[in-house]
């Protein structure tokens, strides 16, 4: 760019006449492809482990293809139907059930569709089970009626609100279940109603319990790096083999020992009934709860703090304190004013990797939290293997995939990135 | 010479793993999935070992994941690929596995051996016959156990489990609303009769989590069967709902000072479903008619307090196996437990279970 700017009408040229700057240019492109070819591998495999499973997990967030793949009649039919007339659909729609229904039952299709709209509106998924059982049965219309008979819920309109709303191939509702909201059949959005209003609260207790246990490492972690940066190297070395001992077993060992400790007739409440501090009636509750998941959760991210502080702290000279103190500065004053301000780097570095690792954990809090101890990738594992409501679980995940990117958008603004050293 | 030895170390190991591999493509593994614990062993003590000692050419690999069943069987179906031979499940989940075409319909009496003295196998299990694709095993109940030391005075009715002021201490209950719904509605003055009339209505639900709120907090939550014995003996908790059987293990064989509350105990029906693709289907076929026969049945019965589905199997449980004891006195059947029972109500649980279940977790996340 500068070479143009001089002489923008002499293009300096090589020997044989090409201009420099294509020549130039051309080697460059060659290295470029080299050293792309040297990271593709990394890139593909990012791509197919990493990219390619987030894009699939996103799309599960808004794709609901069940009801108008089992339902294509129906759906069909209700196309004319207005849901807010506060009229039931008319018997062609009804007609059209009994076809989708008995399509889809021998091959026991249809509780399918009762499943996914279970999610929105309890008592969907015996619905569909009972009508799978007696509806195949029918011979001829009219069908309405008898539709109706079968449950009276084929007589209410929230039964048919719900198929309406949710008969579009791509839908919005995962992520509104997921901050606690819900459509109405008019399409506007509501509150859910205050007994399945979770979601919230949980995403607010992580992000809470989080940022606490990253304070926590933070208090316990700094001293130890500092004395290991500052320990004769043979001690500091030991004190580092102590570090990394946890580090490298077994995340299950460590979190059921926490439980051996801290439960009831565990070891700590022993010794303090033991020693008279408590009463053997008042032992105290520290497992299963949200202390539980703070003291075993700090503990097993601690090496993540020191480590980054710890390879911060060893760059800072020694000679800055000495020159501090060696100018009058109190000791105290020299290490808020002179070396604290040198490991922000490191805080910063182990409080973000010590925060987002904790926002996603799930088998501590799962082992040890109890009730109120659980955090919203509980509630993701929950929908991804216990009710298999995956699209939820989509969107949960989406959500908090979100929130980090936002925290770390928020870190870059306030303290920079570039600031951050892992080592 | 080192490299020689690399060499010949490579070739050795090359040879290990084909070695390793034919042997893998000769044995059939059946994975069977069951409850883990007592009673995985008791399987594997009346029926597996017997099996594979009789077909050297299979292997059974246990799989303790039975609790989440329903769940494991449904993203296995969803993603086209179906591991397990084998489940063991509850009547109420068959019902629902069965609806939604994740288990096999199947003739009892082709698939299984008619009673010694030639009574087909429907006949032989009577009522237990709940579905088409359940093939039924035992009879458990799901009672409470509690520390005899760590209580004032034995609980002598399931509203002592309510009863913090008296019993104090921490509860031990299963994570699901299963039973929990009913012994709230119980003690909470609800006629037994009555109970799923009453959780029917959505007042009756609430009614029933309101008398669960007064324990949540005192509450820890088990997921496993294997869990609640654990937690008694190590004095978690003083009272916790368990299976019969596991905690007959804790009490007679590892003689831990716990006893039983027998009032209300929820009867339930457990046997086997064969999930729909299942692999080796031949050899699962095979080993569930060998462990369903009326010998084994009550063979099982001498490692577990379980009453066996059969009738002809009756007769022949006698005692425990190594502790010598009678068995009768620990069924759950037995005239002198059995005094108050309620007769779990498969077919509205089948039905009402999912938004329960969402209810339940809604509830215990609050």
């Amino acid at each position: 760019m500068a070479n143009s700017a001089v002489h923008p009408d002499q293009p300096l040229t090589t020997a044989d006449g090409v201009p420099l700057k294509t020549a130039l240019s051309r080697a460059l492109r060659r290295d470029k492809m080299k050293s792309l070819a040297l990271v593709a591998p990394l890139f593909i495999f990012l791509g197919l482990t990493f990219l390619v499973p987030i894009g699939d997990m996103l799309w599960r967030g808004v794709e609901d293809p069940i009801v108008s793949t089992y339902l294509p009649k129906t759906v069909e039919q209700l196309k004319q139907w207005d849901a807010t007339s506060g009229e039931l659909p008319d018997e062609s729609t009804y007609e059209a059930l009994v076809e989708d229904v008995k399509a889809g039952a021998p091959e026991k299709l249809i509780t399918r569709v009762g499943k996914r709209l279970n999610y929105e509106l309890p008592g969907m998924n015996s619905l569909f089970r009972k009508s799978q059982r007696r509806i195949p049965k029918f011979d001829e219309g009219p069908y309405k009626e008898a539709v109706i008979k079968v449950d009276k819920k084929w007589g209410q309109l929230e039964t048919w609100q719900v198929i309406k709303t949710f008969s579009p191939n791509l839908t919005a509702g995962y992520f509104w279940a997921a901050i606690d909201l819900q459509v109405t059949p008019a399409g506007d959005l509501q509150l859910q109603d205050e007994k399945s209003r979770i979601y919230l609260k949980l995403f607010w207790r992580t992000l809470y319990l989080s940022g606490l246990i990253t304070l926590m490492t933070l208090i316990l972690g700094y001293p130890v790096a500092y004395l290991l940066a500052t320990l004769p190297l043979k001690t500091s070395n030991l004190l580092l083999m102590l570090v990394l001992l946890p580090f490298w077993t077994s995340l299950l060992v460590r979190t059921t020992s926490w439980i051996a400790m801290l439960q009831r007739e565990g070891v700590l409440n022993d010794i303090m009934v033991a020693l008279n501090i408590i009463e053997n009636e008042n032992r105290l509750a520290m497992i299963h709860n949200a202390t539980g998941t703070v003291v075993a959760m700090t503990h097993i991210l601690l090496p993540f703090m020191i480590l980054p502080l710890y390879s911060v702290m060893k760059t800072i000279p020694k000679s800055y304190m000495r020159a501090a103190v060696s100018l009058g500065a109190h000791p105290f004053s020299a290490f808020f004013k002179v070396y604290a301000p040198n490991t922000i780097p490191g805080i910063g570095a182990g409080g973000i990797l010590v925060f987002i690792l904790a926002i996603g954990y799930y088998i501590t809090p799962a082992l040890v939290g109890g009730t109120s101890g659980t955090f919203i990738s509980n509630f993701i594992a929950y929908h991804v293997s216990v009710s298999l409501n995956w699209g939820l679980a989509a969107a949960l995940g989406i959500i908090l995939l979100g929130l980090v990117l936002v925290l770390y958008l928020l870190y870059d603004r306030i303290v920079g990135v570039d600031n951050m050293k892992l080592g | 010479m080192k490299k020689s030895i690399l060499k010949h170390g490579i070739l050795s190991v090359s040879a290990l793993v084909l070695a390793g591999s034919f042997v893998t493509a000769q044995a059939q593994e059946l994975v069977v999935v069951s409850w883990g614990g007592a009673y995985s062993k008791s399987q594997q003590l009346a029926y597996h070992e017997p099996f594979m000692a009789e077909n050297p050419g299979i292997t059974i690999i246990n799989d303790d994941s039975a609790s989440e069943g329903v769940a494991k069987l449904r993203a296995q179906a969803e993603v086209g690929n179906v591991t397990w031979s084998l489940l063991d499940a509850i009547a109420a989940d068959t019902i629902t596995m069965c609806d939604e075409g994740l288990v096999e319909e199947v003739d009892i009496d082709e698939i299984l051996n008619p009673a010694p003295d030639g009574t087909p196998a429907s006949v032989d299990m009577g009522e237990f016959l709940t579905s088409d694709c359940h093939i039924p095993n035992i009879v458990y109940s799901t009672t409470w156990g509690y520390r005899t030391d760590m209580v004032p005075t034995p609980p002598t009715q399931i509203s002592d489990v309510f009863d913090m002021d008296s019993f104090p201490g921490k509860r031990g209950m299963e994570k699901k609303p299963i039973n929990n719904l009913e012994w709230a509605l119980i003690s909470d003055g609800v006629s037994p009769d009555d109970v799923y009339d009453v959780l029917d209505t959505p007042e009756g639900v609430a009614q029933a989590f309101a008398k669960l709120d007064t324990i949540k907090a005192e509450t820890v939550w088990w997921t496993r069967g294997a869990q609640p014995p654990q937690m008694l003996a190590d004095g978690e908790v003083v009272m916790s709902s368990a299976y019969n059987g596991r905690l007959f293990s804790a009490i007679e064989e590892e003689g831990q000072p716990i006893g039983m509350l027998w009032d209300w105990q929820v009867f339930d029906i457990d046997g086997w479903v064969i999930p729909k693709g299942a692999p080796h289907r031949e050899q699962a076929l095979a080993l569930l008619r060998y462990a369903s026969d009326t010998q084994r049945l009550a063979d099982q019965a001498k490692y577990i307090s379980y009453g066996p589905v059969r009738k002809s199997s009756a007769a022949l449980v006698s005692t425990h196996a190594t502790l010598g004891i009678e068995m009768a006195p620990h069924m759950p059947t037995d005239p002198a437990n059995s005094k108050t029972t309620l007769l779990f109500n498969i077919e509205w649980w089948a039905d009402n279970q999912d938004d329960l279940n969402e209810q339940f977790n809604s509830w215990l996340a609050q």
